[in-house]
């Protein structure tokens, strides 16, 4: 047999199921190595048969705790399941302490369970740069599902929805009134809600806000986000929030799946060739001697950047024609 | 292409004593110097973190141990890294460990092992020079 290269080697395991192979394959990609390109390249071709679930809320609403209840139950009903866990990296030190692994232990010698702790690198939006590309590790390796912890979210962090295709919101009782709840943002993006701690007080009257929220919804829309209520430490309710998911995975199987799929390959593809173009833009300058030129200009406050960056890309593409 | 690697590191509570204080110093210290650092929290088999390093692919793996328990949890957590082909992470140690003991800690393959008292820079001077360097 043939020798195989590295990535070769790491790319097949990775098909195979091979958990090492995995684990290496998601650091390549975090580490954005020069391999981590043709490995996606590899690989991509046997994507797109998980169900990949985004889960997200604020900071201490019991995500890490939920899923861990999530994937055991998915556990007895025999699927095999990828979660991949972002917390925060510190923008002062590039450090980060990723912790949500503590509450799905317990999990970690399940043969048909994955987790790998992810930390943002300072990508904004609630996730990391590598997040949407350890999930199609975990797909192709043949989980059944995958499913994405963002960093504890506010309001606005909803990149999750360009790697998710149901995504859960979680709330618990006393964190806001209805007010957070029409804020616009994290609220818009979800598919289920989960009011969780749902044993607490003012459990039922967080469940009314955001079903008091969801009425006024002007938009007639084909799926209703439904609102439950789970106690993730004992993990009830959490049969029916997998009932839930099941529903909106045969939901968009039946609705607007291409719709959504085309959607995403596009925002892929527009970024691909935004940080392509730019990069090559970039160096090219540089190696002309232009940007360097242009920063010092700006510096001095001869002239300001916009006005540059035009001059700088006019002049380009005149000479690319 | 400038590839962004980061030591990244397991700190692990094996055995069944839930002092936690060092392993949280550690942990912490290591982060502010720029580390990814992962806990799996209190009483771990060393199935969990052997398994734990594995699917999180770290570089390092510090052991906390206030049990006296190390000569028996030690052993197993090498020879499962063995087992698992993980011969590339290094391990070090902290926590209540008799002098006696350390010359036999080492021998497992355990790279060092720090006492009460050890200053963190000691240890993140430790960690970024012992590291591995990794493709």
């Amino acid at each position: 047999m043939q020798k195989l290269s590295k990535i070769e080697e790491i790319a097949q395991g990775v098909l195979a199921g091979d958990r090492r192979s995995i684990a290496r394959a998601i650091t390549i990609i975090e580490n954005d190595a020069p391999e981590a390109k043709r490995l996606i390249a590899k690989i991509y071709p046997h994507t797109g048969k998980a169900h990949i679930i985004g889960l997200t809320g604020p900071g201490g609403s019991g995500k890490s705790t939920l899923i861990e209840k999530i994937v055991r139950e998915y556990r007895r009903r025999d699927k095999t399941v990828g979660v991949v866990a972002v917390d925060p990296t510190s923008p002062f030190t590039g450090g980060a302490f990723l912790g949500d692994r503590i509450r799905m232990q317990e999990l970690s010698t399940d043969e048909g369970v994955f987790i790998r702790s992810m930390a943002t690198r300072n990508y904004p939006g609630g996730i990391a740069k590598a997040t949407r590309d350890a999930v199609k590790i975990l797909d192709a390796a043949g989980k059944d599902i995958v499913i994405v912890e963002t960093v504890g979210a506010g309001q606005s962090e909803v990149e999750i929805i360009k790697v998710a295709e149901t995504i859960v919101v979680i709330h618990a009782p006393g964190l806001g009134d209805d007010i957070q709840a029409i804020k616009a943002g994290l609220m818009e993006i979800a598919d289920i809600f989960v009011v969780n701690k749902a044993d607490r007080e003012n459990a039922e009257k967080a469940v009314t806000d955001i079903q008091a929220m969801l009425q006024l919804n002007t938009k007639e829309k084909a799926w209703k986000p439904p609102v439950l209520k789970t106690i993730a430490l004992t993990g009830e309710g959490v049969p029916q929030l997998i009932e839930k998911l099941e529903q909106h995975r045969t939901f968009l199987k039946k609705e607007k799946a291409e719709e959504r799929s085309l959607l995403r390959a596009e925002t892929e593809l527009v970024e691909a060739i935004k940080e392509k173009a730019v990069n090559s833009i970039i160096e090219e300058l540089k190696r002309e001697g232009k940007f360097e030129e242009a920063l010092q200009k700006i510096a001095a406050r001869k002239i300001d950047p916009n006005s540059v960056a035009e001059e700088l890309l006019h002049s380009k593409f005149k000479k690319a024609k | 292409m400038q590839s962004k690697r980061k030591i990244r590191v397991l700190i692990a509570k094996p055995g069944l004593d839930s002092h936690d204080r060092g392993a949280k110093v550690v942990a912490r210290a290591l982060r502010d110097a720029g580390m990814e650092v992962i806990y799996t929290g209190l009483r771990q088999t060393p199935e969990q973190i052997v398994e734990t390093a594995l699917q999180e692919d770290v570089d390092v793996i510090g052991l906390s141990i206030l049990s006296g328990a190390h000569k028996a949890l030690f052993p197993r957590i090498m020879e499962l890294l063995k087992e698992k082909g993980l011969t590339d992470v290094m391990v070090f140690a902290g926590g209540i460990i008799p002098d006696e003991d350390v010359p036999e800690m080492k021998k497992l393959g355990i790279k060092e092992i720090f006492g009460p008292g050890t200053p963190t820079e000691k240890i993140i001077q430790f960690v970024l020079e012992n590291a591995p360097k990794r493709a």
